[in-house]
C-alpha cells in the first residue's frame, strides 16, 4: 500500500500566555490510501492536536517541527489557495455537531457550501446529490430535513448531516475527532457503523480518533496509541487489545470493565494524565507506570519496531505477554 | 407575525398608559403652574384667576384632569399650549420633522461607522485593533454637549466648513446643517457600537462552526461574511436599535447647541416655561418613538436568528 499521509517527527507547540508550550513531541504516524488508523490516548495526549496540525487548523501562533506529507505535499509548507485545496482533500468530523455547525443557516446551505464556492456546482444539482448523501446516512425525508435549521435537528441526525458533508466534497482523508462521543452508546453505534460503511466502500483514509481503545480496534486496520504528546506504540489494531506492547496501553485496555464479568471496583491507571509540557524527563509515562524502574526515568525512551509494531518502552521485549497482568499490582 | 405585531401592540398601549400616567403625575407634582408663565408673575384678581383655571380644568382634582387629558389625546388631540394658545399638535408637527432628520442622520453614521470601525478592529488586530480601541475610548468619553462645542469650534468657526446653527432649506443645505449636530449627537453611540461590533465579531471568529467553514478549505472571504458577520449580526443589531431609541432622548442636548427648532430642544423649552400640555405631548410621542424601535429591533432579531421565533410563529 502507498502511503497517502506521512507524519515524520513531528513537534508542536501552542502560544499561551505563560509562553509556548509543547502539546506534541515527535510524533511520527503514516497512513495509506485506504486505510483505518486509530489514535487513542486520554485528554491532553496530543491527539487532537495531531489532527489539528494535518488539517493546518492549529490556532494562531503555534510553532510546528518536522514534517506532515499528504499525497506528495509538505503540507506544513502550504498557504493560500493550496493550503484551502489541502483542507478540501482532508474533511473534519468534528465532535460536537451542534456547536460545529452555524446555527443560523440551513442544512441546505450547510451541506452544499464547499460544493458551490469551491467546485462551482449549480445550486440545484448540490442539493440533489446533498439529498442523497443524506438518504446514505439514513436520514429520512431528506427535502423536509435540507430545509431545516440545526436546532430542528437532534444531535445523532446532525452528526450524520456532517458526516454525509464531509463526504459529500469527495476528500481523500477524513479526519474523525471523537465524532461519537458527544452521541448516546445506541446513537454511537449507528453513526459508527455508517462511517465506517461509506468509509470502505470508497476507499478513503481515515484518522480516527477516540478514547475508545475497543471502538478502534473495531473500525480501524492499525491503532496508534499517544501518551503526553508522544506515540507510546502502534499496532495492528485487532492486536493491541489481546497483546499490548505498551504498559500505558495494557493500562488503557485494562481500564475498560469487561461485560462478562462484574468488577468489584473499575480499574482506573493511577495518577493523572499529563500533557507534554508538563511530562517528566525519561519515559514519560515512568510516573503511573507500575513496571518502571530507575533506568527508565534516567533516559529518554525511543520508539522501537517489535513484532510489526512499533513501541516506546525500553522494557518492552522483556514484559512481552506481562504487561496486562502486572499493570494493576 | 400577526400574533406577535397585535402582541407587542398590545404591549404599546400599556407602556403608553403607564408612560403617560407617570409624565403627568410628574408635572402635577412639579413645582410651578402655568398660570404663573401666562401672567409673568403679576397678581390678578381672583375672579379672572377662577376663570383661567376653569377654562383650563386646573380646578379639577388630579385624577379627573388626567382623564380628561387622556381621553382627548386617545382621540388624536394632545391639547392646547396655555402660553402660546395654540394646539400641541401643530407645535409638535412643526418640529418633528427635524428631529426625525437629525436621529436618521445620526443613525447613519453610527451603523456605518460603528459596524465598519468594529469589524476593521476585530479583524485587522495589531496596530490597526489599538488604532480603533483609542478612537473609540475618545469618542465614548465625549459627551454630545461637549462634542458639539468641539466640532463648531474647529469645523465651524475656524475652518468654517459647516453652517453652527439653525436647520437650513432643501436637501443639501439641511444636510450640510445637520452634519455637525448629527456626528455630536452620534460620537458616544458610535463608539458603543464599535465596541461591541468588536467583540461580536472576535467571538464569532473563535465559535467552532468557524472552524468548520475554514476547515473546508472555504475562501476567508466567504468564512468572515457568511459565518462571522452573519452571526455577529445578532446582538450587533440589538444595540443598534437600543442605542438609536436613546438618541430620541439625547436629540435634546445636540438641539439646543445647534439651535435647532427641534422636538428635543422643544421639550426642554417648554419645561421651563411650564407649557405641561407641551411637555406631555413631546414625552408621549417620544415614548411611542422608543417602543416602536423596540419592537422593530425584536423583529429583526427574530428574522436574523432562525433559534429566535416571534411568539408563536406559524411554520
Amino acid at each position: 500500500m502507498s502511503e497517502l499521509l506521512t507524519v515524520t517527527d513531528l513537534t508542536v507547540r501552542l502560544k499561551m500566555d505563560s509562553g509556548m508550550r509543547e502539546v506534541i513531541t515527535g510524533t511520527s504516524l503514516s497512513i495509506a490510501q485506504g486505510e483505518a488508523m486509530g489514535l487513542v490516548g486520554e485528554s491532553g495526549s496530543g491527539k487532537s492536536m495531531t489532527a489539528k496540525a494535518i488539517a493546518r487548523l492549529l490556532p494562531d501562533g503555534a510553532e510546528t517541527l518536522g514534517s506532515v506529507v499528504f499525497d506528495g505535499v509538505d503540507v506544513l509548507a502550504l498557504s493560500g489557495d493550496e493550503l484551502r485545496e489541502h483542507r478540501a482533500q482532508v474533511a473534519v468530523v468534528f465532535q460536537d455537531p451542534r456547536a460545529h455547525i452555524n446555527p443560523v443557516r440551513r442544512i441546505d446551505d450547510f451541506m452544499t457550501e464547499s460544493l458551490r464556492t469551491l467546485r462551482n456546482v449549480p445550486k440545484g444539482d448540490a442539493r440533489t446529490r446533498a439529498a442523497t448523501a443524506l438518504e446514505e446516512v439514513g436520514i429520512d425525508d431528506p427535502a423536509k430535513r435540507l430545509r431545516q435549521y440545526p436546532h430542528e435537528l437532534s444531535g445523532g441526525m446532525l452528526q450524520r448531516v456532517m458526516i454525509a458533508t464531509a463526504l459529500l466534497s469527495e476528500p481523500r482523508l477524513l479526519l474523525a475527532d471523537e465524532c461519537t462521543t458527544a452521541l448516546d452508546v445506541t446513537t454511537q453505534a449507528e453513526v459508527m457503523a455508517i462511517l465506517d460503511d461509506l468509509r470502505r466502500e470508497r476507499g478513503l483514509s481515515m484518522l480516527f480518533i477516540t478514547h475508545d481503545l475497543e471502538l478502534a480496534g473495531a473500525v480501524c486496520d492499525r491503532t496508534t496509541v499517544m501518551y503526553a504528546g508522544q506515540v507510546v506504540e502502534t499496532r495492528e489494531a485487532r492486536l493491541l487489545h489481546g497483546d499490548p506492547l505498551h504498559p500505558y496501553s495494557a493500562a488503557l485496555v485494562d481500564a475498560r470493565p469487561d461485560i462478562d464479568s462484574t468488577a468489584d471496583r473499575l480499574r482506573a491507571i493511577p495518577g493523572r494524565p499529563l500533557s507534554a509540557f508538563e511530562a517528566p524527563s525519561g519515559c514519560r509515562f515512568a510516573t503511573r507506570c507500575s513496571f518502571a524502574q530507575d533506568s527508565c526515568r534516567e533516559h529518554e525512551q525511543v520508539i522501537t519496531e517489535l513484532d510489526g509494531g512499533f513501541v516506546r518502552c525500553e522494557r518492552a521485549i522483556e514484559l512481552r505477554g506481562k504487561v496486562r497482568e502486572g499493570a494493576h499490582v | 407575525m400577526l400574533q406577535f405585531i397585535a402582541k407587542r401592540l398590545a404591549m404599546l398601549v400599556a407602556t403608553l398608559l403607564v408612560a403617560s400616567f407617570a409624565i403627568y403625575g410628574a408635572l402635577y407634582l412639579a413645582p410651578g403652574s402655568p398660570i404663573a408663565a401666562l401672567t409673568g408673575g403679576r397678581t390678578l384678581p381672583p375672579e379672572v384667576m377662577a376663570q383661567i383655571e376653569a377654562r383650563y380644568h386646573l380646578n379639577e382634582p388630579f385624577l379627573t384632569r388626567y382623564w380628561l387629558w387622556l381621553t382627548a389625546a386617545v382621540h388624536g388631540d394632545l391639547g392646547e399650549s396655555i402660553p402660546l394658545h395654540e394646539s400641541v399638535n401643530t407645535l409638535i408637527a412643526q418640529r418633528i420633522g427635524t428631529t426625525l432628520q437629525l436621529v436618521l442622520f445620526a443613525s447613519i453614521l453610527i451603523v456605518m461607522f460603528g459596524v465598519s470601525l468594529g469589524i476593521i478592529g476585530a479583524l485587522g488586530r495589531g496596530a490597526v485593533d489599538t488604532g480603533v480601541l483609542f478612537a473609540s475610548t475618545v469618542s465614548a468619553a465625549l459627551p454630545a454637549f461637549a462634542a458639539a462645542v468641539i466640532l463648531q469650534f474647529i469645523f465651524g468657526v475656524m475652518l468654517g466648513w459647516f453652517p453652527v446653527l439653525g436647520t437650513g432649506e432643501g436637501f443639501v443645505d439641511t444636510v450640510k446643517h445637520l452634519t455637525l449636530p448629527a456626528i455630536a449627537l452620534a460620537a458616544t453611540s458610535t463608539a458603543l457600537v464599535t465596541r461591541v461590533t468588536r467583540t461580536a465579531v472576535r467571538e464569532e471568529l473563535d465559535r467552532e462552526h468557524v472552524q468548520t467553514a475554514v476547515s473546508r478549505g472555504l475562501p476567508w472571504s466567504d468564512v468572515v461574511r457568511r459565518h462571522v458577520l452573519r452571526n455577529a449580526a445578532i446582538p450587533i443589531t440589538t444595540v443598534v436599535g437600543i442605542t438609536i431609541a436613546s438618541l430620541i432622548a439625547l436629540s435634546a442636548v445636540v438641539e439646543t447647541a445647534f439651535a435647532l427648532n427641534g422636538l428635543g430642544a422643544y421639550l426642554v423649552q417648554a419645561a421651563q416655561n411650564k407649557d405641561f400640555a407641551v411637555v406631555q405631548g413631546i414625552s408621549l410621542v417620544l415614548v411611542v418613538a422608543f417602543v416602536i424601535t423596540n419592537v422593530v429591533v425584536d423583529i429583526a432579531y427574530a428574522l436574523l436568528d432562525p433559534r429566535v421565533s416571534l411568539g408563536s410563529r406559524a411554520q
